[in-house]
Formats: C-alpha cells, sequence, structure tokens
C-alpha cells in the first residue's frame, strides 16, 4: 500500500483532496438549508428551526437522519433503473462541478507534495463546468419521465425547457469574460484580474477596462438561477401548480439526493460567478502601504462573531445552548488567533475573500427566494428569449469591439 | 500496462458496451440513455489523446443540446416499447449477422491497415487556440456557413412544428 | 501512450454497431440515434488522425460534423413529431406512404 502511494504520489493526493473537499461540502449544503430556513424565517417574521439544538444548529443532521428512516416508495408502471438512476445522476454531477474550482493562490503540502487548492487544474475548466451543467437537465426529466405520473411529468418537461433555454443565455455571458483573459482556464481568469486602479478599486471583471461586464454579470447571474430551478424561476416544482414537480414520487434519501443536488448547484454557480466577475480569491483591498491592516480582516470578523456567540451563548434559554455556544465561541476565538499568525495570514486570504464572496451570493440567492414570486412560465420563456439572450450577445458583440481596440 | 492504455480500454469497453445496449434495449429512453453513456466515453477518449476543446463540444453540444432534445422529444411523444413485426424478425434473422460480418471486417480491415502506425502525440496546451485560430482563418467561410445552415435549420423547425390556423 | 489503431478500431467498431442499430431498430427515434452514433464514430476517427498527423485540421471538421448533426436532430425530431401526430404511431413500417 505504502509503495503504491510512494509510486503514485498524484493519486494519492488528489484522493485525499477528494474526500476532504467532500467532507466540507456535505457540511456547507447541510447547513445551507438551516441558513436559508433561518433568513427566510427572519424576513418572514418568524422563528425559523430553533428546537433542534441552539438556535436549531442540529436541524440539519436531524433532518438527515429523518430522510435516512422514511419509507421509500416506488410508483406503481415506473420505469425503475431511470427511477433509481436518475437522483444518483443529479447529485454526482452536482458534486463533480465543485472539483475544478480554485480556492486560492497558494499551494499546500500534502504527503510531501506541493498541490494547489483545487481538486484538477485543467485547461478548460470553464467549459468543463459549463459541460457538466449542461447534463444537468437529464437528472431533472429523468426523474420526471420515470415517476410515471402526470405532475412530475409536467415539471420534468417544463424544467429540461427552461434550462436548455437559460443554458444559452448563461454561456453566451461568460463569453465577455474568456475575450478579456484569453483563456478557458480558471486559475489564469483569477490572476488576469489582479491589481488596483489608482491603488484602491479593484480590477475585477466586473469593473475592468476594455469593457466592464456589467451586462455579463446580470445576465449571467439572471440565468444562473434560472438554470439552478430557485425562486422566481423555480416553474419545474412550483407546488401551487404541480405539487412538487418532478420529485413529487420521490420520498426518502432519494429526495433528499436532489435537495442536495439543488443546493450544491447554488453553490457552484456562487463561485463561478465569484471567479469570474468578481475576482475569484482576490481581495477587495491592495495589501500594500495604507492597506497593509486588511490582512488581518479575517482576523477581525472572526474575533467579532466569536464575541458575539459567546454573549449570545451566555444568555441563551436552555441549559445546552449555554454550554455548546460558548464552546463554539471559544473554537472560533482560536480560528480568529490562528489566522493571525504570520505566515498563516498571507494563506488564509485567498480562501476567506473566496468564502466570504460566496457566501454573499449564496445570501442573496436566499433573499430573492424570501422575496420574489413566482413567473408564469410564459414570462419566463420571452424574458429568457427575447430580454437575456439579447443582451449576452450584444455583451460579445460590444466586449470584442472594446478589446479588439484595446489591443491596438 | 501503462495507465494511459488502461484508461483507453475502460473507456473503450464503456463505449462499446452503451452501443450494444443502445440496440438490445427496447424502450427508446433507455436508448437514448445508452447513446449518452457513449458519447460521454468517447469524450473521455478525446481527453486522453489531448482533444480537450473537442472533449467539451462533445459533451456540452451532443450529449447536453442534441440528445437533450431527444429525450426531450421521446417524453412528449411518450413513445412506448417497440414492437415486433414480421419485417423485423428477418432483420434479426438475416441482417443482423450481416450487419455484425460487416462490423468485423471494418474493424479488421481498419486494424490491419493501421498496425503501423506510431502512437498518437498529445498535443500541447496550446492546442485550444491554434484550433479557433484555424477555425476564424483557414476555416473562416465554411464556419459563416454552418450558421447559416443551423439559421435554416431553425426555420424549418419552427415551420414543421407551427400549429396550422 | 495509446496507439493510434486501437482508437481506430474502436472508431469501426462504433461504426459497425450503428449500422447494426440501424437495420435492427424499428422506432423512428432510434433509428435516429443510431445515425447519431455512426457520427460520433466517424468523430473519433477524424481526432485520431488529426492528433496523429498533428494537424488540427481533423478536429474542425468534428466542429462542422456536430453542427450538422445538430441542426439534422432539429429539422428531424420536428419530422418525427409530424409523423407521430398523424400515424399514431413511431413504427417506421407503419410510415410506408410519401404523404403524411
Amino acid at each position: 500500500m505504502s509503495d503504491f502511494i510512494a509510486q503514485h504520489p498524484v493519486l494519492a493526493v488528489s484522493v485525499i483532496k477528494v474526500v476532504v473537499l467532500m467532507f466540507l461540502m456535505m457540511t456547507a449544503l447541510a447547513y445551507l438549508t438551516w441558513f436559508e430556513r433561518k433568513v427566510v424565517a427572519r424576513i418572514q417574521s418568524r422563528w425559523g428551526p430553533y428546537r433542534v439544538g441552539p438556535h436549531g444548529l442540529l436541524q440539519p443532521l436531524a433532518d438527515g437522519i429523518k430522510f435516512l428512516f422514511k419509507e421509500d416508495p416506488t410508483p406503481g408502471g415506473a420505469d425503475k433503473l431511470i427511477y433509481f438512476l436518475a437522483p444518483f445522476l443529479a447529485m454526482a454531477l452536482a458534486l463533480s462541478a465543485i472539483a475544478v474550482i480554485p480556492f486560492g493562490p497558494k499551494h499546500i503540502e500534502i504527503l510531501g507534495h506541493a498541490t494547489g487548492l483545487q481538486i484538477a487544474d485543467l485547461n478548460i475548466g470553464l467549459l468543463f463546468l459549463f459541460a457538466i451543467t449542461s447534463l444537468g437537465v437529464y437528472g431533472v426529466a429523468l426523474a420526471g419521465w420515470a415517476s410515471n405520473s402526470k405532475y412530475p411529468l409536467l415539471g420534468g418537461l417544463r424544467s429540461s425547457a427552461q434550462m436548455i433555454s437559460y443554458e444559452l443565455s448563461m454561456t453566451m455571458s461568460v463569453v465577455g469574460v474568456v475575450l478579456m483573459a484569453g483563456t478557458f482556464n480558471l486559475r489564469e481568469i483569477i490572476t488576469q484580474q489582479e491589481g488596483y486602479w489608482l491603488g484602491f478599486i479593484p480590477r475585477w471583471n466586473l469593473l475592468a477596462p476594455p469593457l466592464p461586464q456589467l451586462i455579463g454579470f446580470f445576465v449571467y447571474f439572471v440565468s444562473a438561477i434560472a438554470e439552478t430551478n430557485r425562486v422566481p424561476f423555480d416553474l419545474p416544482e412550483a407546488e401551487t401548480e404541480l405539487v412538487a414537480g418532478f420529485h413529487t414520487e420521490y420520498a426518502s434519501f432519494k429526495f433528499a439526493m436532489f435537495f442536495m443536488a439543488e443546493y450544491a448547484n447554488m453553490i457552484t454557480v456562487s463561485c463561478l460567478a465569484t471567479l469570474l466577475f468578481f475576482g475569484g480569491w482576490l481581495s477587495p483591498f491592495s495589501t500594500t502601504g495604507m492597506f497593509a491592516w486588511t490582512l488581518y480582516i479575517p482576523t477581525a470578523v472572526f474575533a467579532a462573531c466569536a464575541v458575539l456567540l459567546f454573549v449570545d451563548g451566555l444568555r441563551y434559554s436552555t441549559t445546552f445552548g449555554r454550554i455548546v455556544l460558548p464552546v463554539l465561541a471559544l473554537a472560533v476565538a482560536g480560528l480568529a488567533a490562528v489566522c493571525a499568525m504570520p505566515g498563516v495570514v498571507e494563506f488564509v486570504q485567498g480562501p476567506f475573500w473566496f468564502l466570504s464572496k460566496v457566501f454573499l451570493f449564496l445570501f442573496f440567492y436566499v433573499w430573492l427566494r424570501g422575496t420574489l414570486p413566482r413567473f408564469r412560465y410564459d414570462q419566463l420563456m420571452a424574458f429568457g428569449w427575447k430580454l437575456l439572450l439579447p443582451l449576452a450577445l450584444a455583451n460579445v458583440v460590444l466586449t470584442s469591439l472594446m478589446v479588439l481596440v484595446s489591443r491596438r | 500496462m501503462s495507465a494511459p492504455i488502461i484508461v483507453f480500454f475502460i473507456l473503450a469497453g464503456v463505449a462499446v458496451l452503451g452501443a450494444v445496449s443502445l440496440i438490445v434495449q427496447r424502450h427508446p429512453i433507455r436508448s437514448a440513455l445508452s447513446l449518452i453513456v457513449v458519447m460521454v466515453a468517447l469524450a473521455g477518449l478525446y481527453l486522453l489523446q489531448g482533444a480537450e476543446l473537442v472533449a467539451a463540444v462533445q459533451i456540452i453540444v451532443y450529449a447536453g443540446a442534441i440528445m437533450v432534445l431527444f429525450v426531450f422529444v421521446i417524453m412528449l411523444l411518450n413513445a412506448g416499447e417497440e414492437e415486433r413485426t414480421n419485417v423485423s424478425r428477418m432483420a434479426r434473422t438475416l441482417g443482423l449477422p450481416l450487419s455484425f460480418f460487416l462490423m468485423l471486417q471494418l474493424a479488421w480491415w481498419v486494424g490491419r491497415g493501421a498496425r503501423g502506425l506510431a502512437p498518437a502525440v498529445s498535443r500541447s496546451q496550446e492546442a485550444t487556440k491554434e484550433l479557433s485560430k484555424l477555425l476564424f482563418t483557414e476555416f473562416a467561410l465554411p464556419f459563416e456557413l454552418t450558421s447559416i445552415l443551423i439559421l435554416v435549420a431553425i426555420l424549418g423547425a419552427v415551420v414543421l412544428a407551427k400549429r396550422e390556423s | 501512450m495509446v496507439p493510434s489503431s486501437y482508437y481506430l478500431v474502436l472508431s469501426a467498431v462504433l461504426f459497425g454497431l450503428g449500422v447494426v442499430a440501424f437495420v435492427f431498430k424499428r422506432n423512428i427515434i432510434t433509428i435516429f440515434m443510431s445515425i447519431e452514433l455512426m457520427l460520433n464514430a466517424v468523430n473519433l476517427a477524424f481526432v485520431t488522425f488529426s492528433q496523429h498527423l498533428g494537424k488540427l485540421n481533423g478536429q474542425v471538421f468534428v466542429f462542422f460534423v456536430i453542427v450538422v448533426a445538430a441542426a439534422e436532430a432539429a429539422v428531424g425530431l420536428a419530422i418525427i413529431i409530424l409523423i407521430a401526430k398523424h400515424r399514431q404511431s413511431l413504427n417506421v413500417e407503419r410510415v410506408d406512404l410519401l404523404k403524411l
């Protein structure tokens, strides 16, 4: 075994990275559901989950256990193989997309092997992501078809039409970024956004010359919401019209897989938005001269969280909460201290800024869900084809003109 | 055996199994799924050869758009399992052996003819850039013509699908 | 590295299976899909030759094949939908008249 690892260091390192990232992803997915329920509850002046654990922090665990032990019926006359295959397909595709996302510029050492914070550094990383998203339709469409029931079928048909339509404008919207970067490699796309205007305005693609990609970002983000079937584009699972759309017949863990796939897709498109338009791991502040203190922003943020948690924990209504929350606060304080250590400080910058931006996008998703009503189907199609696609095309033409002019 | 050859045989096995499954499965949606498996395996083979852009386009356009259209139409028409008729029995007894014979012949002759060929070389990462340049310089006219072809196809599809009023 | 001949044999086998499917299947959609299988087999040969000869022209051809396949699928499937509506069947043997 050790011989094998010695002979194939890349393989062993990749397996370790995959396992670690998988674990982090699963935890993130679980707590994203908690986060969404809490924020939507706050928007609607409710409490949200608070019974299971302090502030409902153990709710995802309880949900997971519930899903595992539920009965798992198969509808009569369903195509069993495809009925089983669809949730696995949706989940596998959603999770594999995360493999090409780079989380930071620095390299880490695993088993004496320097390796980037990314599972696979592909030359065609961006195209790989779009390939994965384009296959994502099958999970939904096949689930709808295989259930052998009318509402899932309608939901499946709707979703395939919607996802094909919006995939087009999503792909076209990033062409501007690709034109400016001249590469499909995600790492290179980020490094080309380095630098600051006038010393403090970041040169992210959203703001950078030759053409700020504001239109591109708008089109990308709207189509990304439609692509992940989220409010206000959640017609495939519109509960007032279609019960639950394509996953009406699914129960137990197979339903949970669709659920996790949806959240994983949300994370992926948020990562991609960060990478392409918001400079990925690059800090919004320059770290030289009078801005050197910004290196300690991660520490400050974690420390503030720790203090808040501690104060809140001491006053919590249950004894369990009064024990758990302060302990959690101490852990976060420890994290803050580690982030301030020399050597770690530079390393933490990349992942911290990257994840903060992704977190903002995820918050935006939840905010939309708490605020907006659903589109009607014809409005949805008209919006995609008559507004977003022409805008994306105009963006491509304008950007290529500006790139041409600036290269002269 | 080196790693690329092992990967090749795995992907080739998946592709051939998928193609056989396309023939054996009686429900069109299962045939479509088998074909998608073949296409993904082929994309893997393109990657193995270093043709990254073609691999990506293969998945995005073939597996992600054309096959979705097929699946969509199968779902829309609610196509059931294939019927067996007299003619199809004749196709099975006579056509099948002959076609398999054709397949073996093709493989045999291609294999014989290609035996002397040196191993395929994997190209540098600049291949995507070179390919795009080629597409927009030497092949610019055919490339633009394909857009007209697509336009005509869209018009045709719309005219065919339009309800008579 | 994998010898080019391996890819070419695989391409021939897939093409042959496509022909078999074309002859054997009765469902008009599946027949259409076997044409796509044959096109894919040809694409594999194109890419192999392009890599072998160190010229990218072969890969450009693959793009054109894919575009043609997409156009063909759009029109072909529209025709299939019309046929299915008029004949209430997808069996090719029921579609033996040169009019709708």
